[in-house]
């Protein structure tokens, strides 16, 4: 199906989100999205997909004109969305999840759940999804949960899927794996509209690109473009891919954690005997794939997670004993992984979000009132200083687009006096632009002397970032290297990977030097260009 | 490359996942057995003379082959009650430290051991009977309003709608069941008439919290005060001026089954109904099995849980909850039917006294689950009933304290019992879609 768009126009109040429009989406074809957060593309694809009303611009498919009235309009015309943000019912099955709305029914509407997990099985076994449709959606892993929003799109017939930032939870695994069935897909006909920040996958498998700017289309490029090109395109500046930092001039450990282990109430072992310290002005990366007990540990550093036995020390200081607010208080600066559930609370304002952690001292609070000015005027400087895009500070910050509102996170605790920063996938989301800017601020904390944990599953920030970096799998330090060798060569990131699945460091140093070639080749074929 | 990491990406918890110990599980059941066996002991055993009686009556009038009435020796049975509640304790207390979950039948066992020996202490030594079937049958009683009003609670907030409205429901239900019965001389007419003002206070609520997006905790609760005004000025004027037109008892007729109301015991206590209370057990089957494999239900549930996601599949959230609503409304509207026409009584002044508000406690207990909801209304009913046989048999507990058993049997299953509880994750929140 031949999908034109033609002068869409979405304004949000004063904003313009969409400008005059117009892209053209070949069948068969995959066409990359580009654009700095906050550019409006997921405003495009919710206008696509039928969620919001276009102010002005339309839609052809096949060349005739087609209104959405809603997202049911849109499926039933053969579009087909994984949005930013899963649209899954945590409750439910997988085969109620692809069922819903859609479903098979008996007599007085009864659910046939039968054919329900027939429809799962077809498509999982058709591209290799293994995805059980008995499973429960909160259970699964989230690689495994866009899986599942990619079933319920093809269960419809989706001609056009559209994938909003597919990759920005998943490992590298489940990202080589989406790319491939994303191949599958284009092989079999379906076109695919991808957005994506990394520069690296658009250049892997787009075959045209569309780049937007502040609502508006500023042009195409060829997939044989480089990263640098891009990106500048996408910026309207140049940008630094890589992180520029000094070596680092580590001083005492003022973080150690010794003997840590956090067990579930299910009996799961997460954390399992850890130990490790950081010291003052070192950048320490925690690496591993996601659920290796990375999360648990950094919860358990600002004390949303409960430890089980060892102790965390700060300063000297067994910190376990201590409440949250208390620690933050003592200069902990937390970002969590999954910032839109547990960074803000989505109702408040983006001034409000900016204060969570210190609402009640002195300049925001005297005595028992909070001072709406200062408030305002501090909003007002963090959102400047960390290019957050928005209309208003007064704003609930569920307006803002993804990236944006990360970025509110970040903004909020790395702007007071830290004596420990732990960031959990700091720029998972961001635009290459927003990358620089928040790689830079890590490492002028780092400069200042403060000791830096961040937790990430992506090799490409863990190399660029690290002095030093632990690796986890199934909750144990697998070992810890330091990011350039004595001899002044950086890491392998073939050691990394094996370390990552679990093998020890002198056995992956090993294996590494011997199969080199191989595992370079499936790194996404980065290498080839 | 793919191939090698498919399997660890489809079960994490094996592949990538960390390895499993044993589970944690709660003390709290031990806790609470060990209670009921220690208030078993001081209160009841150790209070109870060594040669008194008994007597349990397990028959009615009504029956084909009559019962007789079993007598037994009182200290020997609460010992033995006694001896199988420590056994359950220390069995819940081996599973702890096994770190292995306690199956449900033992709450069943130490719950019905517990009221078991509290009727055998009540009735030692005395010459009246402790009456079982009509300990049961007025349980039920007490619980049919509390059942349709769990129900109508169900319904609505499995789609995201808070109905604390159901007081209001239930009394506008009983108040229209009775006059419409009344005035036109059918107590059927009633039944009719009931779900229908029940749909009208629903349709209010969803009304001000769908289309106008008011806090539905309000919008109910000004409901509530509004039908006890309404109802009660039209009770003090209207019904009053001319009460055998408007407002006399019309009763409707219990239909026995045959077969079913001869099986002892349970027979007459389920099975010597009316319509209404067949009703009921048709709604409980129905409901639990449409909300759970239903398309109706799967949506229902889907737009309480996550309105946004049921919109990008082109379901509409908003008509789909004020649907659920009308029809949650409806349901207790009809158990409002109860307090009159289904018990053969005219309607009096705010005759539902708060029963809506213990429904929404027994749809919360029952983990907003229809099953659940039954057993909490229940077990609600069963104590209170409980209170009122002991207060009229002359236990010798002052009817004060007997008064607050129901609820100090719920928080003692609440403590206990209850697990974590989740309410839908969209219940209360208006839905629109930018
Ligand atoms: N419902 C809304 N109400 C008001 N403003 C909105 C709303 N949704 C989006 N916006 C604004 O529209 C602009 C475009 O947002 P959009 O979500 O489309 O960005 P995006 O390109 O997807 O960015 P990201 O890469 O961060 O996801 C942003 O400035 C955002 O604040
Ligand atoms: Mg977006």
């Amino acid at each position: 199906m031949k999908l034109e768009l033609q002068g869409i126009t979405k304004v949000f109040g004063s904003l313009v989100a969409n400008d005059h429009i117009d892209l053209v989406v070949e069948p068969g074809e995959i066409h990359a999205l580009l654009g700095e957060n906050g550019a409006g593309k997921s405003t495009l694809m919710n206008v696509l997909y039928g969620l919001y009303d276009p102010d002005d611009g339309q839609i052809l498919l096949d060349g005739a004109p087609a209104t959405f009235r809603g997202p049911g309009d849109a499926v039933s015309a053969g579009i087909g969305m994984v949005h930013q943000h899963f649209m899954l019912v945590p409750v439910f099955t997988v085969a109620e999840s692809v069922a819903l709305g859609y479903e098979p029914t008996g007599a007085g509407g009864v659910l046939r759940l039968e054919e329900a997990r027939r429809r799962v099985r077809e498509i999982s076994d058709r591209f290799g999804f293994q995805v059980d449709p008995d499973a429960r959606i909160e259970d699964l892993p989230v690689g495994v949960q866009q899986r599942v929003e990619i079933i319920k799109a093809l269960s419809r017939d989706a001609q056009v899927l559209i994938l909003d930032e597919p990759t920005a939870v998943l490992t590298p695994q489940e990202t080589d794996e989406l790319i491939r069935i994303m191949r599958e897909l284009k092989e079999s006909g379906t076109s695919i509209v991808f957005i994506t920040h990394k520069l690296r996958e658009v250049r892997a498998i787009a075959d045209r690109i569309t780049v937007i700017r502040r609502g508006r289309v500023v042009g195409e490029a060829s997939p044989t473009s480089t990263e640098t090109e891009l990106a500048s395109l996408m910026v309207g500046r140049s940008v630094s891919l890589t992180v520029d930092k000094e070596p680092a001039q580590p001083g005492e450990a003022t973080f150690e954690v010794e003997g840590l282990s956090v067990v579930a109430p299910t009996g799961t072992v997460l954390v399992d005997d850890i130990s490790f310290d950081v010291r003052a002005g070192e950048i320490l990366c925690v690496a591993g794939v996601q659920g290796n007990g990375q999360t648990e540990l950094a919860e358990v550093i600002l004390g949303i997670e409960q430890a089980d036995s060892g102790s965390v020390r700060l300063d000297g200081k067994d910190i376990l004993g201590t409440g949250v607010k208390e620690r933050l208080r003592s200069g902990i600066g937390f970002v969590p992984e999954d910032r839109s559930t547990d960074g803000v609370v989505s109702s408040f304002s983006i001034a409000e979000n900016l204060v969570l952690d210190l609402y009640d001292t002195p300049p925001f609070a005297r005595g028992v009132s909070m001072s709406p000015a200062k408030v305002t005027a501090n909003a007002e400087q963090r959102t400047e200083e960390f290019d957050v895009r928005h209309t208003s500070v007064h704003d609930p910050i569920s307006t803002l687009s993804g990236g944006n509102a990360q970025k509110v996170v970040l903004a909020r605790e790395m702007s007071r006096p830290l004596r420990l920063l732990v960031a959990s996938q700091p720029t998972r989301g961001l635009d290459v632009g927003s990358i620089e800017f928040v790689h830079g601020r890590v490492v002028a904390e780092r400069d200042r002397g403060t000791p830096v944990i961040i937790v990430s599953t992506e090799l490409d920030e863990v190399l660029g970032l690290a002095d030093r970096i632990a690796v986890m799998y199934r909750g144990r330090i697998v070992g810890i290297v330091d990011a350039v060798g004595e001899d002044g060569t950086p890491v392998s990131r073939d050691v990394l990977g094996l370390m990552m699945a679990g093998v020890p460091l002198e056995d992956a140093q090993q294996q590494a030097a011997q199969h080199r070639s191989v595992l370079g080749a499936a790194d996404l074929g980065e290498e080839q260009a | 490359m793919s191939t090698a990491t498919q399997p660890q990406q489809a079960t994490p918890s094996e592949g990538a996942g960390p390895q499993r110990a044993r589970p944690k599980v709660s003390l709290k059941a031990t806790v609470v057995y060990a209670l009921a066996a220690l208030v078993t002991l001081f209160a009841w055993v150790l209070d109870t003379p060594a040669d008194t009686r008994t007597t349990f009556q397990f028959g009615t009038s009504g029956d084909v082959v009559s019962i007789p009435n079993i007598p037994v020796p009182a200290l020997g049975f609460l010992v033995v009650l006694l001896v199988v509640m420590l056994a359950a304790t220390g069995f819940s207390f081996w599973r702890w430290r096994e770190r292995r979950p306690l199956p449900a039948w033992t709450h069943v066992v130490v719950g019905v051991a517990f009221v078991l020996a509290f009727l055998t202490f009540v009735g030692a030594g005395r010459s009246t009977v402790i009456p079982m079937v009509s300990l049961l049958a007025g349980a039920l009683a007490l619980s049919v309003p509390l059942v349709f009003g769990a129900m109508s609670g169900v319904i609505c907030e499995r789609s995201g709608i808070i109905n604390i409205a159901i007081e209001g429901q239930l009394l506008f239900g009983a108040f229209m069941g009775a006059v419409v019965a009344s005035a036109a001389g059918s107590a059927y007419l009633g039944l009719v008439a009931a779900p229908l003002a029940g749909a009208l206070v629903g349709a209010g609520l969803a009304w001000f919290s769908v289309s106008f997006r008011v806090n539905q905790i309000i919008v109910g609760v000004v409901l509530n005060t509004l039908i006890i005004g309404l109802t009660g000025f039209l009770f003090s004027t209207v019904l009053s001026d001319n009460k055998a037109l408007w407002n006399s008892r019309m009763p409707l007729p219990r239909i026995r089954i045959p077969l079913l109301a001869d099986i002892p015991v349970i027979g007459p206590v389920l099975f010597n109904q009316t319509i209404l209370v067949y009703l009921m057990y048709a709604l409980i089957f129905g409901l639990q099995f449409m909300l759970f494999r239903s398309r109706w239900g799967l949506r229902t549930r889907a737009v309480g849980e996550h309105p946004k996601a049921a919109d990008t599949v082109g379901i509409k959230v908003n008509v789909r909850r004020v649907w659920n609503t009308i029809l949650g409304g409806a349901i207790a509207g009809l158990g409002g039917a109860f307090f009159t026409v289904g018990s053969g009584l005219a309607f009096g002044r705010e005759m539902s006294a708060g029963q809506g508000y213990i429904a929404l406690a027994a749809m919360i207990l029952g983990k907003w689950n229809p099953w659940g909801a039954v057993m909490a209304a229940l077990l609600f009913g069963f104590s209170k009933n409980l209170g009122n046989v002991l207060s009229s048999i002359g236990s010798g507990v002052p009817s004060e304290l007997l008064l607050m058993l129901p609820y100090v049997i719920t928080i003692l299953a609440v403590a206990g019992f209850v697990g974590r509880v989740r309410p839908p994750a969209a219940e209360g929140v208006p839905y629109s879609k930018s």
